[in-house]
């Protein structure tokens, strides 16, 4: 402590006896020196929270876009020459056309409603028309047909995502000079698409089919949803729920209130401290080695994403639960047990009621931490494509191949086209939705049962 | 009789022992529950663990040991030479369940009655076919053996299923018998209850350790494997990473050692800084209203999951710096760098380094601070000369966690590091992680039997073992310094 004083003070009083309400030289600096410092605090704030600023509104200004979608809304005559070559309405006969057939009827109907209105653009052929209409179309088409033979000879109103690029020239992803050097889409063709948006064919509305859909490859973005990583997401949270919180505080409970002192409670201590601090990545393997390859559990599936996110939220839960056993005063435990009550009883009875409030919010925080966890679920296969909804719980879903909301960031991330750029952050809006939403429950659960001893 | 039957007839013998047990011993009062040596649920609640707790036992013993005696029992059908080998024995039971499972889909969707099924041979017909037309598609024409080995599992599982189903059934009605018997108004139920309740806190307690020496087994077992495969010399020493899955790999840890030690060397560099000068600002500095507004704000980078930061990287620190710096300086062109990952680790890190050090400047007495400022120190160099010396191991070890923390961080680098093995200097550069290349030998490919795959436990390993002894090494000198003030 002797160094802190030792910068000169006295020798600066001695240098000509100036006031003390006059700054000395010496003084000059080590104020200036103050300055700086108390500079460097507020700049490292403030470079942690642009930073902050800049990453979510990058992901906010890229993924809000996911969220609308170019639809075309065509009138089709569902042709029965076409589709079912054999007259005779059978489903046999109707499941010999293949979607190549309802693409060329799709397409046709949209070059008809060009050719009446008269839109046409230079450079255009019929087929890059086609190419407007979404790949998914055909098969929602010949999905509605097989269901509804009826249709056929019908003439209805069908809409339809627009594709990829398309879409992407209505939200400014793709403009003329881009579709230059895009081997998919010409600078005519987006042409062609202001005319339809003109003609009021084409439009953009809110895409609640980004929540809904599953996944879908890399040739059709626009038909791509959160469907299943949202179901995949709730089912493993829902697992995670009820395995932890009994777990973590019947853990929290014993080492609190009855472990004795001895070598066996240190080392468990101990233990969920190093655990806590564990790389996630290391659940994954563990998962990998002893819940698919030895147990046998099938892969992708919520119930191993479940466990695994369990083994690595426990060591944080029981940690918050024992600080919110801690808080509840002595005296209460006193209280109780001298009116007669069992060890056990006033644990259940007078400390866990209290400390609940504490427990819950510490729980939900972990869970919320859990959500968002990737890179162990990378390795349990959740990375997977998945075209299928899981089953529901009961029938079994928990071992059905899922996605999870941030496992579906990544995958669509490493994928090339920047349609699903969009998308992934869109997805991550959708994430982050649900993170704020645990933390307010989370927030309002300590406001309202917060207590002071 | 299906597992989820038991449970379920389980779960109502377990409410009939309460009921029965509760009744019996206010009955063994006559309905005057003050010479009860327990409260009359106490009584209830020993009635339902004695039906229950025994029989589940019973019955998760039985799941688990089953399909172990089955595995033996049907291997016994092939040549011991054919099951030798780990691989081929896993791809034979594979064959026989799939066999077995379409023979019970078969018997449920009628195309095979139940005595069919147990009797069809190869000799009679295809049974790829008759699979077939029940929506079970198998690769290959089945073998005698495994149609055989398919049919006796079948046998074994079903005959398994109603011994299970016996034998908890009879143990749950054992222990309900046991327990209206022995309930009287004498009876120490609470005793017994808490006892029970006591054994069920200390087992969830001791799932932490299970968990890991879970850990520990899988990635040593599997590293074993491994190294009896590929030398361990050339794992710690060699200087090239190249992987074929066609053989002749070179397995070296170094180049990803070091691109897990410069990654987190950078984001050190920028985590530590900001994150000191923030926690000395928010708790010498700030006003308490600024800081209950920036604390939590601080703390919200915290709670944002890291895939977020890896987009982040990819899309807009990427390429920012390879446009800014990396292209005009002529020093790569590659969006994914050093760089990169390690300045968004960086700040994935700051609150976790501001917040732990927020708490040790915290904790330094009032008292140094005020001596200081009675031999007129100004506030600056306060903090520099006596809160910072007197807090510094603490920091330490806060700046240990954060290391730690860097070098297991995964999907920053996933995305945003790139996966090319070089030992360079250069930051702008792609190099990659120990945590990467564990995500690229893991994801998809799951066939664990050739040291390209397993080299990944051996990675686990590694990365356990250092971020492990950081924490130890960081919590010990944590402890330490709290000793000093308390």
């Amino acid at each position: 402590m002797t160094d802190a004083t030792a910068s000169g003070l006295p020798e600066a009083r001695s240098q000509g006896g100036a006031s003390l309400l006059q700054q000395d030289a010496l003084m000059k600096r080590r104020n200036a020196a103050e300055a700086r410092f108390k500079f460097y605090g507020i700049a490292a704030i403030s470079i942690s929270l642009i930073t902050l600023c800049v990453m979510l509104w990058t992901i906010f200004s890229d993924g809000v876009s996911a969220f609308r979608q170019a639809s075309l809304e065509l009138t089709v005559t569902i042709d029965p020459e076409r589709l079912d070559p054999e007259g005779d309405r059978s489903l046999e006969s109707l499941s010999k056309v293949t979607t190549i057939g309802y693409g060329n009827l799709l397409s046709g109907a949209l070059n008809d409603y060009m050719a009446e209105r008269n839109i046409s653009v230079e450079g255009v052929t019929p087929k890059q028309v086609g190419d407007f209409i979404s790949r998914d179309a055909p098969a929602r088409l010949r999905n509605m047909v097989l269901a509804d033979p009826d249709l056929l000879g019908q003439t209805i109103r069908f809409s339809t995502f627009a594709s990829g690029r398309i879409d992407g020239y209505l939200k400014g992803r793709v403009t003329m000079a881009s579709a230059e050097r895009d081997s998919n889409i010409t600078p005519a063709q987006l042409q062609l698409a202001d005319r339809l948006v003109e003609a009021g064919v084409l439009t953009s509305a809110f895409n609640w089919r980004f929540l809904t859909n599953p996944d879908a490859s890399d040739q059709r973005p626009e038909s791509a949803g959160l469907g299943i990583a949202i179901i995949g997401s709730l089912y493993m949270m829902f697992l995670v729920a009820i395995m932890v919180l009994p777990i973590g505080v019947a853990a929290s409970i014993y080492l609190e209130e009855f472990a004795p002192k001895n070598k066996w409670t240190d080392i468990i201590e101990v233990n969920i401290s190093n655990l806590a601090a564990v790389p996630s990545i290391v659940y994954g393997i563990l998962g990998l080695a002893i819940f698919i390859n030895f147990a046998k559990l099938p892969a992708s599936a919520p119930i191993v994403g479940a466990l695994v996110l369990t083994l690595m939220t426990l060591p944080t839960i029981i940690i918050a639960t024992r600080a919110s056993l801690r808080a509840v005063p002595p005296s209460i435990r006193d209280a109780a047990l001298g009116v007669g009550a069992s060890k056990m009883q006033t644990v259940f009875h007078h400390v866990l009621p209290l400390a609940a409030p504490g427990i819950l919010t510490g729980t939900i925080l972990g869970l919320a931490s859990a959500l968002g966890e990737t890179a162990p679920l990378l390795l349990i296969g959740m990375v997977a494509f998945v075209a299928n909804y899981p089953a529901s719980p009961l029938d079994g879903g928990f071992f059905d191949p899922a996605t999870a909301l941030p496992v579906q960031v990544y995958s669509w991330a490493s994928r090339s086209d920047p349609a699903f750029i969009e998308r992934s952050s869109g997805a991550i809006i959708v994430l982050l939705a649900f993170l704020l939403a645990m933390n307010i429950i989370a927030i309002l659960l300590r406001r309202r049962f917060e207590r002071r001893w | 009789m299906t597992v989820a039957l038991t449970l379920t007839v389980l779960l109502v013998l377990a409410v009939a022992g309460f009921v029965l047990g509760r009744r019996r011993a206010v009955a063994s009062a006559q309905g005057n529950i003050r010479v009860l040596h327990s409260l009359p649920n106490y009584y209830g609640w020993h009635g339902a663990i004695m039906a229950a707790v025994p029989a589940l036992l019973a019955l998760a013993v039985w799941l688990i040991l089953q399909p172990m005696v089955v595995e033996r029992q049907v291997l016994g059908y092939f040549p011991a030479d054919s099951v030798e080998s780990d691989a081929a024995r896993t791809l034979i039971m594979a064959d026989v369940r799939r066999v077995a499972n379409g023979l019970d889909v078969a018997v449920a969707r009628g195309a095979l009655t139940d005595v069919q099924a147990r009797e069809v041979s190869t000799t009679t017909g295809s049974i790829r076919e008759v699979l077939g037309t029940v929506g079970v598609a198998l690769g290959a024409e089945v073998t005698p053996q495994v149609l055989e080995a398919a049919q006796r599992s079948r046998e074994l599982n079903l005959s398994g299923a109603w011994m299970r189903t016996v034998l908890t059934l009879t143990l749950a009605l054992a222990g309900l018998a046991y327990a209206i018997k022995v309930t009287d108004k004498d009876f120490r139920a609470r005793n017994r209850v808490e006892r029970v309740m006591l054994a069920l806190l200390m087992l969830a307690s001791t799932i932490a350790i299970l968990t890991t020496v879970g850990i520990v087994m899988s990635m040593l077992t599997e590293s074993l494997r491994f190294f009896s495969m590929y030398p361990w010399q050339d794992f710690f020493l060699s200087l090239t990473w190249s992987p074929s899955f066609q053989g002749n790999s070179q397995l070296g840890l170094a180049p990803l050692l070091w691109g897990t030690l410069y990654i987190s060397l950078v984001s050190m560099l920028v985590a530590v800084p900001i994150g000191l000068f923030t926690a000395i600002y928010l708790a010498e500095y700030a006003s308490p209203r600024l800081r209950a507004i920036i604390k939590p704000m601080i703390e919200i980078i915290a709670g944002i999951p890291t895939v977020v930061f890896g987009l982040f990287a990819l899309v807009t620190v990427g390429p920012f710096l390879r446009d800014a710096f990396a292209q005009p300086l002529g020093l790569g062109t590659s969006g994914s760098s050093v760089m990169t990952a390690g300045i968004v680790i960086g700040i994935l890190n700051i609150p976790f380094i501001s917040s732990l050090a927020d708490d040790i400047i915290n904790a330094v007495p009032q008292s140094m601070r005020d001596g200081s400022y009675g031999l007129g120190a100004t506030k600056s160099e306060t903090i520099r000369q006596v809160v910072l010396p007197a807090a510094l191991p603490g920091v330490v070890g806060a700046i240990l966690l954060a290391a730690s923390r860097a070098i297991g961080e995964t999907m920053i680098v996933v995305m945003g590091a790139g996966a090319a093995a070089r030992l360079d200097l250069n930051p702008f550069e792609a190099m990659t992680t120990i945590t990467v290349k564990i995500v690229s030998q893991l994801t998809g490919d799951t066939e664990f039997n050739s040291p390209e795959t397993l080299v990944a436990f051996a990675l686990g390993m590694t990365l356990f073992v250092i971020t492990l002894g950081l924490n130890i090494v960081a919590l010990i000198i944590v402890r330490k310094y709290r000793e000093q003030y308390e």
